[in-house]
């Protein structure tokens, strides 16, 4: 299979993206959502769907769409309406899932996408609108079929973009930006692991200055960002074949198989659904007051987009360490706390933060890990000021992992403060020079590598404490002298 | 003459009668006579005694007890109650036993009503017979041959043959009121919005609406007192205060300044002889009690069957998408997924509940939504102006509940098309939203209950049970009773 020729082709793809919504309890019960229950176990008359239940809708869950929408710029319509779309299923308790249909709760607005080189695109939305997720079947050996009604009534989001995306990999962007941002506004737990971040692709191919879009084929079972982009890099590539080979491309949904890294149709032929979309007699239209639509656009949090920006133009980090830092909100405010108690150095603090925590942490749980963001600044401070050297400063950064107190602390109960008495330092490197004449007789035999091993033993015995800078230039002058003294 | 609710009620309060004895004079009437009547699907004789003797021990230690304490009803077979039996009139939910009570049965056991079981019903409310019941339908009991209507027909059969003091049926499009009116009692649909529908199983949820069955005016007045107002867990019930001690309404109160609509379109063609001479004296009796008649119109009257039977199709082909075999009801294996719903849901639902969910199917299908649902939900709309318009200048409208008095069994089965026509009178109401009211206004020529309805305004269910009441004090036609061989309690 041919790469897509660049100069020929022009890729087109849309994403359909499914969030749940992090709310307290589900969109018409009041089972709490949370994930990795026991199956069936969060679980009530209304959202198992027996027969007398009606749906209450949780208000959280439109706060939470409207967050969404103020932050990407969308219109929030003062009225939508919810509507059923039917289909049977096991998972579908009811029969219907319910949804917003031709009334959404909010459309337009556009995903901030920043590509590599920096330059920022607004990829246009079609629509944002709430709907109840279904249960979860799981197809066992045995050739059952289990049925987890846990997350049957969840609330989500269906971000739907318009044919906007160009690459694969500006797909990839979109999807990390919009992740960003749901993450930002604390709406989604973003879990693409667990299910509550998921994406459906819309993918066609043209010659490029056409205008009309190529047939399209929708792909399904995305489930990581990387996945999207290899999936749709050969989906792509999988149409361009095809038509160059005179063939057609069939309109059709297919499965990504991410091991075997390929597409396939799905099974037997698709069942062309009429899902028999109306409106939802069980609830009356969302209305929208003036105060809600207000408090949607002033609770807005700084969003990943700005405070990029802000960290390179403010605190002069470079586009790479800023992108780390605020890929999650979370993160981004650990290195703000962390500034705050050390603001001299933002480039030091980053740097700590990225190669030395993330390294030991996951970007998840800093917020609630062992070291404090003070803590963490305080160490950088100390760093910077000589009381100690950065090599000491990582034992110490150990004994902070393992929760024993700060920096300052674990430094005087270990005595780790680093020795800057030129008197004492001079008096160790004696002491070395003095105790090993063979390596002195090298040194002056020309053979300088020595110094080395002499600067290891000054270290040795002063078990790290010593300045390294102090002890380089002592032993250089110390050396020096006793060439010319014997 | 008197009412029975209310007399019982009172008499327990003065401790002239037990609950026991009241519950045990019931469930006596019942087995004496519903081998004949079948409105019951289940009677629960030891749990209503149980909760008999346990209000009366309340009662003894003088403690306070709610507004219908001690006093043994019925509820349509559609309103779930934990841990008894709930069927829907329906094969597909036979043995099915609710894990929670409706509001309205938590509401009636909160006000110490005594649940004496299930009504028979046409199976998911679908019908005007009872006919459609999967266990067979309910009998008359002013005329064993004929049907006591539908599809609450079981309660109001009980009601009339005195098996209970009340009950809860529902109404979609006159299942209330028809029954009633066939029967000789007092049935009344509430104000969509006003009694929740939480726990009662959906036909058509823009149309469905619970509400009181009995044998007077004031005693209907007590039980929709007893269960209506908002409800948090129906976001279609009204955020709207409901006026306290309705039944209290004076006796023999005159209608004076009452002005009351006769919209022509419902006194036309195809109105029984019987049904046309007990309106008319009806209308006269109104007059002599001083309202004032008005001729008002509902132009659009004619289009609400279609409308009807497209918009309550199409919500309950959706709402019965969840009996599928799957989690609880009747299962009928498969050789496949596809397989196990067809064989279940053919097996679980009768013929007319299949010919509705066909109809609704189509009527919400790509390329026909258009021309029928939408169609049908303009068409509603204008009956609905129609009415607002008319009850700008009247405080009701009097009409007929349904062409004809009670017809025989299996007259109309081979013919669902006259069977819908006859709901024509009552199905304006729940396209409009508005309250409707069937109290009895005599009889034909064959001694069949005839009814007389009335419509108010959206959340005036007072108005039409103060004309209601006004008018039963005046004619006593409630008072008369069928001829089952038994003394009522």
């Amino acid at each position: 299979m041919s790469a897509p020729d660049d100069t020929a082709w022009e890729i087109v793809i849309g994403l359909e993206v499914h969030c749940q919504l992090a709310t307290a309890e589900k969109l018409f019960c009041g089972c709490p959502n949370r994930f990795g229950q026991p199956p069936n176990r969060d679980t009530c008359p209304i959202c198992l769907g027996l027969p007398g239940v009606l749906p209450v809708l949780n208000r959280q869950a439109v706060d939470f769409a409207l967050a969404v929408g103020a932050a990407l710029g969308c219109t929030a319509h003062p009225r939508s309406v919810f509507a059923r779309k039917h289909y049977f299923y096991p998972d579908l308790p009811k029969g219907y899932q319910i949804t917003q249909y031709d009334r959404p709760l909010l459309t337009g607005g556009a995903v901030p996408v920043e590509a590599e080189d920096g330059a920022v695109r607004a990829v246009p939305l079609t629509r944002i609108h709430l709907e109840e997720d279904a249960g979860k079947s799981t197809h066992d050996a045995a050739d059952a079929t289990l049925v987890d009604l846990n997350r049957a009534g969840v609330p989500l989001i269906e971000i739907v973009g318009e044919p906007a995306l160009r690459s694969a990999e500006e797909a990839g962007d979109y999807l990390r930006a919009l992740h960003a941002i749901v993450r930002y506004l604390g709406v989604s737990d973003g879990n693409m692991e667990e299910g509550s971040f998921r994406c459906d692709a819309n993918v066609s191919v043209r010659r490029r200055g056409q205008t009309s879009l190529g047939t399209r084929t929708e792909i399904k079972n995305l489930n990581t960002f990387k996945g999207v982009q290899r999936a749709l890099a050969y989906e792509a590539a999988r149409h361009v074949d095809l038509l160059e080979a005179g063939q057609a491309v069939v309109q059709e949904t297919r499965l990504w198989d991410d091991a075997a890294g390929r597409t396939r149709g799905m099974r037997g032929k698709e069942e062309a659904h009429d899902y028999r979309y109306f409106p939802e007699p069980d609830l009356p239209p969302v209305e929208l007051s003036e105060v809600e639509l207000r408090a949607a656009a002033e609770g807005l949090p700084e969003l990943p987009a700005a405070r990029r920006a802000r960290f390179v133009e403010a605190l002069e980090l470079s586009p790479y360490d800023a992108g780390v830092l605020t890929a999650e909100r979370a993160l981004a405010d650990y290195f703000e706390a962390a500034l705050a108690a050390h603001p001299g150095n933002a480039k030091g603090v980053c740097n700590w933060i990225t190669s030395e925590l993330l390294a030991r942490v996951p970007a998840t749980e800093i917020a609630t890990g062992p070291v404090a963001p003070g803590d963490l600044g305080r160490l950088v401070a100390l760093i910077d000021d000589d009381t100690i050297s950065g090599r000491i400063a990582k034992q110490v950064f150990d004994h902070m992992l393992a929760g024993e107190g700060t920096p300052d602390a674990i430094i005087e109960a270990r005595g780790l403060r680093q020795v800057t008495d030129t008197a004492a330092i001079e008096a160790a490197c004696r002491t070395i020079i003095a105790e090993h004449p063979d390596q002195l007789a090298q040194f002056r035999e020309g053979k300088t590598r020595v110094k080395g091993f002499f600067v290891g033993q000054v270290m040795k015995a002063t078990r790290g404490k010593a300045n390294p800078q102090q002890v380089n230039a002592l032993l250089d002058r110390l050396l020096a002298e006793d060439a010319t003294d014997p | 003459m008197s009412s029975p609710l209310c007399a019982a009620r009172e008499a327990l309060e003065r401790g002239e009668r037990s609950s026991v004895e009241l519950t045990r004079a019931c469930l006596a009437r019942i087995e004496a006579t519903d081998a004949r009547l079948s409105a019951w699907l289940h009677v629960d004789a030891d749990g209503a005694l149980a909760q008999a003797a346990a209000v009366d021990a309340r009662r003894a230690r003088g403690e306070r007890l709610g507004p219908l304490a001690g006093v043994p009803v019925g509820l349509k077979d559609i309103f779930l109650t934990r841990d008894l039996p709930t069927t829907c009139g329906s094969r597909i939910l036979e043995g099915y036993r609710p894990p929670y009570d409706a509001t309205v049965v938590a509401r009636l056991r909160a006000a110490g009503a005594v649940i004496l079981g299930k009504q028979n019903m046409d199976a998911f409310a679908m019908g005007s017979s009872n006919e459609n019941s999967a266990f067979g339908a309910a009998h008359n009991p002013w005329d064993l041959e004929r049907t006591p209507g539908g599809s609450s027909g079981g309660s109001a059969a009980a009601v009339a043959a005195g098996h209970c003091f009340g009950a809860l049926g529902t109404d979609t499009g006159g299942s209330i009121r028809q029954p009633a009116s066939f029967c000789g009692v007092v049935g009344l649909k509430p104000t969509y919005g006003r009694v929740s529908r939480f726990g009662v199983i959906a036909f058509a949820s823009s149309l469905d609406q619970p509400g009181p069955i009995a044998r007077t005016v004031r005693d209907a007045a007590a039980l929709f007192e007893a269960c209506a107002g908002p409800d948090p867990h129906d976001a279609t019930s009204a955020e709207v205060p409901l006026p306290v001690g309705l039944e209290a309404m004076p006796r023999d109160a005159d209608l004076a300044g009452v002005r009351l609509g006769v919209p022509a379109e419902y006194f036309g063609e195809g109105l029984a002889p019987g049904v046309a001479a007990a309106t008319q004296a009806a209308l006269d009796q109104l007059r002599a009690l001083g309202a004032e008649l008005v001729d008002v119109h509902l132009p659009h009257a004619r289009y609400g069957v279609a409308a009807y039977y497209l918009v309550a199709t199409a919500e309950a082909s959706s709402n019965l998408a969840r009996f599928d075999g799957v989690r609880y009801g009747l299962r009928r294996a498969g050789a496949d997924l596809a397989a196990m719903y067809g064989a279940t849901r053919d097996a679980g639902f009768g013929l007319e509940v299949k010919r509705r969910i066909m109809l609704g199917t189509y009527a919400l299908s790509a390329g026909y939504y258009d021309a029928y649902y939408r169609k049908a939900s303009q068409a509603r709309t204008l009956v609905r102006r129609d009415f607002d318009a008319a009850l700008d200048t009247v405080d009701a409208i009097v009409t007929p509940v349904s062409p004809t008095t009670a017809f025989r069994l299996g007259e109309r089965v081979d013919d669902p098309l006259s069977m819908y026509l006859a709901d024509v009178f009552t199905i304006g109401c729940n396209l409009a939203g508005l309250p409707g009211l069937s109290v009895p206004c005599g009889f034909d020529e064959a001694r069949l209950p005839v009814g007389l309805q009335l419509i108010g305004r959206a959340f005036d269910e007072a108005t039409l049970l103060r004309i209601a009441a006004s008018y039963e004090d005046a004619t006593g036609w409630c008072g008369q009773r069928p001829a089952l061989g038994e003394e009522a309690p």
